[in-house]
């Protein structure tokens, strides 16, 4: 395995109590690299985002990113190594505006003290417009701009998906996890999206890993591509590979099993 | 050896606030098992009972049995009442508003009991003569006697309802997955009903239970053993029939060992003691088993 | 420009209310009884923003503030009649001891979610109750008393004011926000790098700290405190949430109202007792099934707002 790997998965395992959700998975993603993970229903695809971001416990196997060890940290710990995600049942802060979604979102980066904050000073105040002006950016970038003030909840799915895209852009991720990122899109918003994907990676040089069950997407933009099946990795390799891989081919369509 | 007599003592004594105490805890476990909600009125709903075995005996001029009947019945009604005018609304909002609901309940059943029945505490009718019983070094109570004896009846009465009738298994549908039930053709609404009036019976017995061993009820005797007896059921384990009775129990003795050891003010920091150190090293109870949060 | 006009205006708000109280009381318009009354006011108004911090913000659910009131109130208390220290810094003392409990309490406690944490509060509040009770130094059942009278209501006008400039300051910043983020998805919150644990414990100890301030004023202003559920212990932690439910949770200027409105009408009803401990309840259950979010709904009262509401426009702020 290359050296040069940015995120390092080596023989993960997740169990809840007597089912393995995923077993013995390996695979590792290079910098700017734009990798789908995909497979059937139940093949622990969001178990494995979970393992990834602290949000399950990891049962066996370790998970490494710039050389940080990253197995069974808090979702804080991993948030602040430069890991963020979205989720595939959308968790914004439905009550909050979108701009302040986003402004959560910039916590890391947050520098001036409690005191500083309790009594307004002027770092705070400097700061808080800084961060004010990042937000409006990623909103930009994601082309809702005029739907700051807005509160998140009251958006339409579509527009809660990008918020929710813009919001994990506010960590300054090195990696980006899009769980289900197209799921409940019309085709037009769909081909906004790839467009949006696209640009993040090559400007903003993300390493990006997707879960996607839109096929046409996913061989459209994954340069490489993971298939689970029953929480094992079946097949790895690029779009051409793996459409025409047997055992993809079977666990699709439910072919015959071993 | 004296203080080990003591203690034996205290331990019969425990045994016999313990049973109330589970009585009361059994009627917090179903309706959290069914509805995930704290009571917070049910402590209350002990004290009504209580009152109502008060007028039912000196009004009513009924025997203590009957009277107990009639105290569980009007219990009952109360409770049904309550979770259809305060809870049934709420169903579907955030945990923390129908917790605030039980507590405006809890709240309002006190005040009203303060103005109908008077903020000065009644000393109860006694329908059964005092007597002791003498067992070798310690003794034992005619009235310890009555508490063992209608909560070891009351409890497997509701054993049985609970795991061999067709109610029972529905009620054990409902509190698995409310939806899956519904789909089932079970009546939802009507189990729930069923299981705040069967909680508030046993907790009205309670109520005349501990009215006749103190000798005393007043409009306030629902807020301590109420919540005494909600850490017992989270000690059991919540939700679940046995854990109820074994919680109860547990701390119904502990407290009273506390009282031997020193200060008898100390007894009423037990149970919220006790409350902490279940919650941090084993949030389940004693007889629960370990769940999972899903993400 | 603007937000300086609007921070100079509320300003000389603040300090007219003060002028005009210390006028009247100068004329004899307003006995010292409606002093008194006012001073109880902005002490409630302490206690109701700082639970505010907990509940309403940080979507945690304490009922076991009454506690942290307690602490601050004996403890300073015992400051200044037994080592005779002055009040203000008996005052921090009592809000630091009642903070750092906040922390110890906080760090176990708040692992809790829900109605756990509530119930686990609430048995907290009574253990610091009965641990009162049998503390002789502190006067132990009998309740302390010979407590000088230390507070004014310009030092509890001035507390309160601190308070709520602090607890907006607060919300309003980055640690604040954490905390909105944790109340509103836990999940969420800390896959976007916040320390959940960290911040509910963080705005405990804040609330802790404010209600142990508002209980030293609290025993110098009464001069006598007992150990009685309705003073120190779950009633009194009731009183303080009915006060913050009815003004709304997550709405300092609910809060602060509410504060006012609920200690000053008990005042005028004395007579009535009875039936204002049936009439609260309902309220509190009416506004739960009808207007969970409480009278302000999560908003906040500013003066853009009321100006634009007397132009007849829609106010619409929302936690500005």
């Amino acid at each position: 395995m290359p050296t040069t790997a940015e995120l390092m998965v080596n023989d993960l395992s997740v169990q809840f109590g007597g089912l393995k959700a995923v077993n013995e998975v390996s695979f590792s993603l290079e910098p700017q690299t734009l990798a789908g993970l995909i497979g059937p229903n139940g093949a622990g695809k969001t178990t494995i985002f979970n393992a990834l971001t602290g949000l399950c416990p990891v049962t066996g196997g370790e998970i490494s990113f710039n050389d940080n060890k990253l197995t069974n940290q808090p979702p804080h710990t991993i948030a602040r190594c430069g890991i963020a995600r979205t989720f595939q049942n959308i968790r914004l802060f439905n009550n909050l505006s979108v701009l302040d979604n986003l402004r959560i979102a910039y916590h890391k980066n947050r520098r001036y003290s409690l005191l500083c904050g309790l009594f307004r000073s002027p770092r705070f105040h400097r700061e808080e417009a800084e961060i004010t002006a990042r937000a409006k950016e990623a909103l930009d970038l994601v082309g809702l701009a005029d739907k700051a003030e807005h509160l998140a909840g009251s958006l339409p799915y579509g527009e809660q998906r990008r918020v929710e895209i813009a919001r994990a852009l506010m960590l300054n991720p090195q990696l980006l996890l899009l769980d289900e990122p197209a799921a409940g899109m019309n085709p037009h918003e769909t081909q906004t999206l790839l467009e949006l994907i696209r640009q993040l990676r090559d400007n903003l040089k993300l390493t990006i890993l997707l879960i996607e069950h839109d096929m046409k997407l996913v061989m459209n933009l994954c340069e490489r591509i993971f298939v689970l099946d029953y929480g094992h990795l079946i097949a790895t390799g690029d779009p051409r590979s793996i459409q025409s891989d047997r055992r993809v081919v079977e666990a699709y369509l439910g072919g015959s099993r071993p | 050896m004296s203080w080990q007599i003591a203690a034996l003592q205290q331990l019969i004594n425990g045994l016999a606030v313990g049973s109330v105490y589970a009585l009361i805890a059994l009627g917090y476990t179903m309706v959290y098992g069914i509805i995930k909600l704290i009571n917070f009125a049910h402590g209350d709903i002990y004290m009504l009972g209580a009152y109502f075995g008060f007028y039912a005996i000196t009004m009513l001029k009924l025997p203590l049995l009957p009277a107990m009947l009639v105290s569980m019945v009007a219990a009952a009604i109360v409770g049904v009442l309550l979770e259809r005018i305060a809870y049934r609304p709420l169903r579907s909002s955030p945990r923390i508003s129908v917790l605030i609901t039980a507590i405006g309940a809890s709240l309002l059943f006190q005040s009203t009991a303060q103005l109908v029945f008077g903020a000065s505490f009644r000393p109860f009718p006694q329908a059964m003569p005092f007597r002791r019983i003498q067992l070798g070094p310690v003794f034992i109570t005619n009235r310890q006697l009555l508490i063992f004896g209608v909560a070891v009846l009351l409890m497997v009465i509701l054993h049985v309802l609970v795991t061999y009738t067709k109610f029972g298994k529905a009620m054990r549908a409902v509190a698995r997955d409310k939806e899956a039930a519904l789909l089932m053709g079970i009546n939802v609404d009507r189990i729930i009903s069923a299981t705040f009036a069967l909680g508030s019976a046993l907790a009205a017995t309670a109520g005349i239970l501990v009215g006749m061993y103190y000798n005393r009820i007043d409009p306030y005797m629902g807020m301590m053993p109420g919540l005494k007896a909600f850490v017992a059921a989270v000690l059991g384990g919540i939700g679940i029939v046995p854990g109820a009775v074994v919680g109860g129990l547990l701390m119904g003795v502990a407290e009273n060992l506390v009282v031997t050891l020193g200060s008898s003010t100390l007894r009423d920091a037990v149970a919220f003691a006790v409350l902490i150190v279940v919650l941090l090293f084993r949030p389940n109870g004693l007889l629960g088993k370990k769940g999972m949060e899903k993400v | 420009m603007a937000n300086k006009l609007s921070g100079l205006l509320k300003v000389a708000l603040l300090v007219l209310v003060y002028a005009a109280v210390q006028f009247l009381e100068g004329r004899g318009i307003l006995l010292p009884y409606h002093v008194q009354i006012l001073s109880l006011c902005c002490i409630n108004i302490i206690l109701v923003v700082s639970l505010n911090l907990i509940n309403g913000f940080t979507g945690q659910f304490s009922i076991g503030h009454a506690g942290f009131f307690a602490i601050g109130a004996y403890l300073s208390a015992y400051l200044t009649v037994k080592l005779q220290l002055p009040f203000i810094p008996a005052i921090i003392c009592g809000g630091i001891l009642a903070g750092l409990t906040g922390l110890a309490v906080g760090l176990p406690a708040l692992r809790l979610r829900g109605d756990y944490l509530a119930i686990a509060t609430l048995g907290f509040g009574e253990i610091i109750r009965v641990i009162i009770l049998n503390t002789d130094a502190v006067g132990g059942a009998r309740g302390f008393s010979g407590i000088p009278k230390y507070t004014t209501f310009g030092l509890a006008y001035l507390t309160a004011i601190i308070t709520v400039v602090v607890i907006r300051n607060f919300v309003a910043s980055d640690y604040g926000r954490a905390c909105l983020a944790v109340r509103e998805d836990e999940i969420a919150a800390e896959s976007l790098g916040v320390n959940s644990t960290y911040f509910k414990v963080l705005a405990f100890a804040l609330g802790a700290f404010f209600a142990g301030a508002a209980g030293a004023l609290f025993s110098h202003y009464l001069q006598y405190m007992a150990p009685t559920p309705s003073q120190i212990g779950f009633v009194k932690s009731i009183d303080i949430l009915i006060m913050l439910v009815l003004g709304g949770l997550g709405s300092i200027t609910g809060s602060v109202v509410a504060a006012i409105v609920l200690t000053v009408i008990p005042e005028f009803l004395r007579g009535f007792a009875e039936y204002r401990m049936i009439l609260y309840p309902i309220l509190l259950m009416a506004v739960m099934i009808y207007r969970p979010s409480g009278l302000m709904a999560g908003r906040e009262l500013t003066l853009k707002g009321l100006t634009e509401l007397f132009k007849g426009a829609k106010t619409r702020a929302y936690h500005s």
